[in-house]
């Protein structure tokens, strides 16, 4: 009674798994290659002038990239400070107040809607409402739809740590008679510390590789920013013009700018991993 | 000591009755950061709207159908621009939904748990990274990689298809769908995974039992009964194709025109914005790019509605939460 199955269904299950094989293979690669060639090609243009100089036209030797970093810098932490507290409280309504309710339903489907909805749609829209009232281009205009983004991406994560968080815990700060707001602050968020800060370090690393919501909103600037009331100088806008330029020493800027952001974008993944798996 | 100090925190404001005032403050302001949400899709799509008005108003739905884009007469039609979106995405959904399947069958069928774990890690670092190093990647290395080996590889073997006739440029509509392909493979694995993981053991170890191989429980078995799920990670795919901006603009070749041949340059709706929006001055110009928006915009939100009833749907049937 030991039969094996017939040669012909062996033959498929092992061509299947070789493909499966095949496959997986195809996608390491992949992540290999790009981080590969995004490293040694941007290696070459990174230097402390880099860091801290400003872009100079093309031809002329040296010059950096310092406003662009300085630029995306403050405006993916204006668009965090926007963001995390209304993410954070309303993914508190959902975990902890809303639950089924129909505001809490709406608000769930909308946000994940909301994740898939392409980033340029987003800076059309911002372009709509901030842009052209204020007749110019601004940093602020780019940081608000950086926290649209960022939102639902901090209103998710938010409500899925909260619910971790056993029942028993709040039931016995309520028995204590604490209020229900003050047992959700000092007793929800911190036991699900690590997880929030999980969530905001997604948020960012969300958004800080943004190109398409900024193209038309923070636009790109030579200059040093002064003020978040003005078009300001960003690094991946910058990696798109320099990229589309037909110069050289433009092109290498431009992959010296890929290599800081993808660093920066795996770095924070990474982190925020490293971080809820010390928490379990 | 901490634990004390909570304590007596509490007792200085001992709470009386249902609900402090407090409380209610605080319910009804974490209610409206909920309501934020629903409220800014309505307001993108109401501005959207607003903008396209002259747009519909001068061109009808002729807009729509019609290929012409020419800011200089103030013509525009979106087909081209339809035209490249559905085609690339085309592109990358044939290729990106079965290399997903394979995938997740060897993250949940086939890998020990250890080194699964890692290839999982790895795919989803793969979908951290942002459009716009696709995008570098795709110009500066796929491009020519295309450009020498792919192309004149098909051209020489499957050339007498109008599809693959043409200079090998590199960039074009092929070259975007691939990158396209790429770049949602890992968001439909882990969901596939996600599906697969979902399937109640006893099922597949009842057709284990029956003497089936791995590809037939998951093809027989694992696939049908997670098929909700699965198509809802399809279509979760599909929309991200869809509204995909940067590294699409970096290498379609950026012109508004129709070919038969996939190597020919063309744009997509999203890569279009993204390079007239900045520059576009007349009233109409802008009107007609944003009406683009409310195109994509629509077509995206009706398929990310889809894909969340869809994986709602399994979610609620095998009683887990979202």
């Amino acid at each position: 009674m030991n039969r094996r199955p017939p040669t012909g269904r062996r033959l498929i299950n092992f061509l299947v798994s070789g493909l499966s094989v095949l496959a997986s293979l195809l996608g390491i690669t992949l992540l290999g290659w790009i981080t590969l060639e995004v490293i040694y090609r941007g290696l070459a243009a990174i230097n402390l002038d880099f860091f801290i100089k400003l872009p100079t036209p093309p031809g002329m030797a040296g010059g950096g990239l310092g406003n662009a970093i300085a630029g995306t810098l403050a405006m993916t932490g204006l668009a965090t400070l926007i963001a995390v507290p209304l993410g954070l409280l309303g993914g508190v309504y959902l975990a902890e107040y809303g639950e089924d309710s129909r505001l809490a339903d709406n608000s769930r489907f909308s946000a994940n809607v909301l994740m898939g909805m392409p980033s340029i749609i987003i800076g059309v829209f911002i372009y709509a409402i901030v842009v052209v009232p204020l007749k110019h281009f601004s940093g602020y205009a780019g940081a608000l739809a950086l926290a649209i983004i960022m939102l639902p991406v901090i209103s998710r994560t938010t409500e899925d740590m909260l619910r971790l968080v056993p029942n028993t815990l709040r039931e016995t700060a309520l028995a204590l008679g604490a209020p229900r707001w003050k047992v959700t602050v000092l007793i929800v968020f911190r036991a699900a510390r690590a997880g929030l800060i999980t969530g905001g370090l997604l948020g960012v690393a969300r958004v800080s590789g943004e190109t398409a919501p900024l193209l038309f909103t923070a636009l790109n600037s030579p200059y040093w920013f002064r003020s978040l009331g003005e078009p300001m100088a960003n690094l991946t806008v910058t990696i798109f013009n320099y990229a589309m330029s037909p110069y050289s020493d433009w092109q290498q800027m431009a992959w010296g700018a890929s290599l800081l952001i993808t660093v920066g974008v795996l770095a924070l993944n990474l982190t925020a991993r490293f971080v809820l798996q010390e928490k379990k | 000591m901490r634990e004390h100090r909570v304590l007596r925190f509490f007792q200085l404001w001992p709470q009386t009755g249902a609900e402090s005032l407090g409380d209610i403050g605080f319910r009804w302001l974490s209610g409206c950061c909920a309501l934020l949400v629903p409220l800014l899709i309505l307001a993108i799509f109401m501005q959207l709207l607003y903008y396209s008005i002259p747009t519909i108003k001068t061109f009808g739905l002729g807009f729509l159908f019609s290929q012409t884009w020419n800011p200089v007469t103030q013509e525009f039609g979106a087909a081209s621009s339809i035209f490249g979106t559905l085609i690339s995405t085309l592109i990358a959904m044939l290729l990106a939904v079965p290399l997903s399947m394979v995938i997740a069958l060897l993250l949940v069928e086939l890998a020990p748990p250890r080194i699964s774990r890692v290839i999982g890690t790895l795919i989803e670092l793969l979908a951290a990274i942002p459009s716009i190093i696709y995008g570098m990647w795709g110009l500066f290395v796929f491009a020519p990689f295309m450009a020498d080996y792919v192309q004149p590889a098909l051209g020489n073997t499957l050339g007498f298809l109008p599809l693959f006739q043409g200079p090998p440029m590199g960039i074009g509509m092929l070259t975007a769908g691939i990158i396209l392909a790429f770049m949602i493979l890992p968001f439909i694995t882990m969901i596939t995974r996600d599906v697969f993981l979902l399937v109640p053991p006893v099922v597949k170890e009842s057709a284990y039992g029956i003497g089936s191989t791995t590809w037939e429980v998951t093809y027989k078995v694992t696939i049908p009964y997670g098929l909700v799920g699965v198509l809802g990670a399809g279509f979760l795919g599909l929309g991200r194709a869809l509204g995909e901006t940067m590294a699409v603009t970096f290498v379609i070749g950026n012109t508004h025109r129709i070919s038969a041949s996939l190597f020919a340059p063309g744009n997509s709706i999203a890569s279009c914005l993204a390079n007239e929006f900045a520059e576009a001055t007349e009233p109409l110009y802008v009107s007609s790019l944003i009406a683009l928006g409310l195109v994509l915009f629509i077509v995206t939100y009706l398929v990310q509605v889809l894909s969340q009833m869809m994986l709602r749907r399994m979610y609620r049937a095998w009683s887990v939460g979202l």
